[in-house]
């Protein structure tokens, strides 16, 4: 019988290989301990900025956070893309001739045995989960708390131009004048703010395309174009998950 | 004894000049050619930013927004936080294999994060507000907050380590800060990653794989910046390289063969699960392996970043030196377009690709403008400048 006592590391000396293994084990255990724990606490500072609400679909369907809760619903298949709302939004909001606040995308389907052409116009979709606001570094970009428009600080705004890498819409520019970036502020600083009732789009539009309106009100028009189950309403990218306030539809 | 140390520390700078001044018309040549890279590169920067207007000098635009500038600030700091965890092994985690280039590697860490942040601060349009903004208005729910303030964090650690590991008799100090730097470095490369993989409107970044995979591409980038820059530096030097280094390059040399590997088993999942998800993401794909970045991906990522070298490495058994860096500098070379390629194919799948609209039915094209390549080359300039000074000032960084 072999005596067992004789198997444990402390009866061996320091220079026997069975103890230099054992030694060898540990050391390594001990380095495994540390760089897990060096990646977790990396891990944990990077999970902080993960902080953010999320909406349950329903919840955001059927209660506003806003109020006014602004909305804009286009009556897609009344566009005839005669760029009338372009114009007013260049003129009311000094847009310069690089950018663009809005604007009509154009499909062109051949196929088609009635109209050719489908016309969809776009514009900052006013997130009720901005990606832009979440990754603006300055909180340049920010979601009023009043009305819900995603608006600019422009003194804050540093360039880095991750809120345009974020937006699922396209809807930002970097404006050279305003040494910040510009983008669709539902006319708030040119209109809304000094009393007008209308967006400069929505007003000059000849086919009643643009909806403006308080999603918040039920007697509004938005509300009841939005609250009827006749006919289809949808959202862009909605597969996003930014949660917009741009609504289309088709009359 | 203020006076004493003063007199000592001119005594230190001014024995630092002449070793600087005294090492040769070679190396002199070198150090005026990299500073007058990076002179150019900040002229141009400042060029498009104040003079020009960024959207005259550089090649983003509207739906391009970030481009070689943004990949070649990553591909930095993502070596830096390599070197600082590469070299991590050997003074905080205890690998006696690595310690002897734990020296060298800080100092590394540390310039390649400040060559970052120079060409980053070429590249956003306000600079100055930033520094002000970030600490009077953050945004905690920011990547690119927590990113740039932790590698502003892990710069401050890593500079403390290595004044620290100057001194030899300060090991315990130097590991504690060496500790948080590593810690931040970490932090901050995988929010580095979260940045492009928080982007929920983009499909082709957006997931976990970029925070993970960033940390793994800095181990490689790591590994191939100190097996280069330790070569060069005993040629500048004129020095053969000691056995304990030798041994330290050889376990590097290994580490780099086992994690080539890892990116490659990545490299394929990205293409495969890619390749069956949403439309706008294969097309990007597409982009990437059978369209425009064909070349730059199969040629340079690929071949270049991980079948060559991982073929060389083997081939050098981690013993021969020589072709261990040649391994490196092609490495070296290639994970430069593997950023760019991260983050200009990211982007170029217009937004409204899926609506099948006329203006978005094409792929957007990006190509870098004269400026923005002044500017990574003044980066470069910047980052091999300060190796050759810092290989001088710091005496070849030899274990007293």
């Amino acid at each position: 019988m072999m005596d067992s006592s004789k198997l444990k590391p402390e009866k061996h000396a320091k220079e026997s290989p069975a103890y230099l293994l054992e030694m060898e084990r540990r050391e390594f255990l001990k380095i495994g301990l540390k760089i897990t724990g060096v990646l977790a606490g990396g891990s944990v500072l990077s999970l902080i900025s993960n902080v953010n609400k999320a909406y349950s679909l329903d919840a955001y369907r059927n209660k506003y956070p806003y109020k006014p809760h602004y909305t804009m619903v286009l009556r897609q298949d009344r566009c005839i893309d005669c760029k009338l709302c372009m114009q007013a939004c260049v003129t009311t909001n000094h847009v310069p001739d690089y950018g663009w606040r809005t604007m009509i995308l154009k499909r062109e389907v051949p196929t088609s045995i009635d109209q050719k052409w489908d016309f969809i116009p776009i514009l900052c979709n006013q997130c009720n989960n901005p990606p832009c606001v979440r990754t603006c570094p300055t909180r340049a970009t920010y979601k009023d708390k009043t009305n819900g428009i995603v608006m600019m600080d422009n003194k804050k705004c540093i360039g880095c131009k991750s809120c345009m890498m974020a937006c699922p819409y396209d809807a930002r520019y970097y404006n050279e004048a305003k040494k910040a970036i510009d983008k669709c502020d539902f006319c708030f600083e040119a209109r809304l703010s000094k009393g007008v009732k209308n967006v400069a789009c929505s007003e000059a539009c000849p086919a009643d395309v643009r909806v403006f309106g308080d999603l918040s009100d039920p007697e509004s028009r938005v509300y009841k174009l939005i609250h009827q189950l006749q006919k289809p309403v949808w959202v862009l990218r909605e597969e996003v998950g930014a949660k917009p306030n741009i609504f289309y539809m088709k009359v | 004894m203020a006076g004493f140390s003063k007199a000592r520390m001119f005594l230190n700078i001014k024995s630092a000049y002449e070793r600087v001044t005294s090492s040769g018309m070679v190396y002199l040549i070198f150090v005026g050619l990299f500073g007058l890279l990076m002179l150019i590169g900040i002229g141009a920067g400042i060029y498009a930013l104040f003079i020009a207007g960024s959207r005259h000098a550089y090649g983003t635009y509207r739906e391009v927004p970030v481009a070689i500038l943004i990949s070649t600030y990553v591909y930095f700091v993502v070596a830096s936080t390599g070197l600082c965890l590469v070299s991590s092994i050997g003074y905080i985690f205890g690998v006696r294999d690595f310690m002897p280039i734990a020296k060298r590697s800080v100092y590394l860490s540390i310039i390649t994060i400040l060559a970052g942040f120079l060409v980053i601060g070429l590249e956003i349009e306000h600079p100055f507000r930033m520094a002000l903004y970030n600490i009077l208005s953050p945004n905690l729910s920011s990547n690119i907050w927590w990113m740039g303030t932790l590698y502003s964090f892990a710069l401050v650690f890593l500079t403390i380590e290595f004044i620290f590991l100057l001194k030899e008799e300060k090991h315990k100090k130097a590991a504690i800060a060496g500790l948080l730097g590593v810690i931040t470095e970490v932090a901050a490369n995988t929010n580095l990653g979260g940045v492009f993989a928080m982007m929920h409107g983009r499909p082709y970044w957006y997931g976990p794989y970029l925070p993970v995979y960033f940390l793994l591409s800095a181990m490689i980038t790591g590994c191939a910046f100190i097996i280069f820059f330790f070569v060069l530096s005993h040629w500048i030097n004129r020095k053969t390289i000691d056995q304990p280094t030798k041994k330290a390059l050889e376990s590097v040399g290994k580490l780099a063969i086992l994690l080539l590997v890892i990116i490659m088993i990545f490299t394929v999942w990205k293409m495969l699960t890619t390749s069956i998800g949403r439309a706008s993401a294969i097309e990007a794909m597409n982009a990437l392996i059978a369209g425009p970045y064909a070349f730059s991906f199969w040629g340079i990522e690929v071949l270049g970043g991980m079948i060559i070298p991982f073929v060389l490495l083997l081939i050098s058994r981690t013993k021969n030196i020589m072709i261990m860096f040649v391994a490196s500098a092609i490495m070296i070379f290639s994970i430069f377009f593997m950023r760019l390629n991260m983050v200009v194919v990211g982007q170029i799948v217009p937004l409204y690709f899926e609506l099948s609209v006329n203006e978005y039915s094409k792929l957007h094209t990006y190509s870098p403008s004269v400026s923005e390549i002044l500017v990574v080359l003044g980066g470069v300039g910047f980052c091999v400048l300060a190796f050759l000074l810092g290989e001088k000032i710091f005496d070849g960084f030899k274990q007293t």
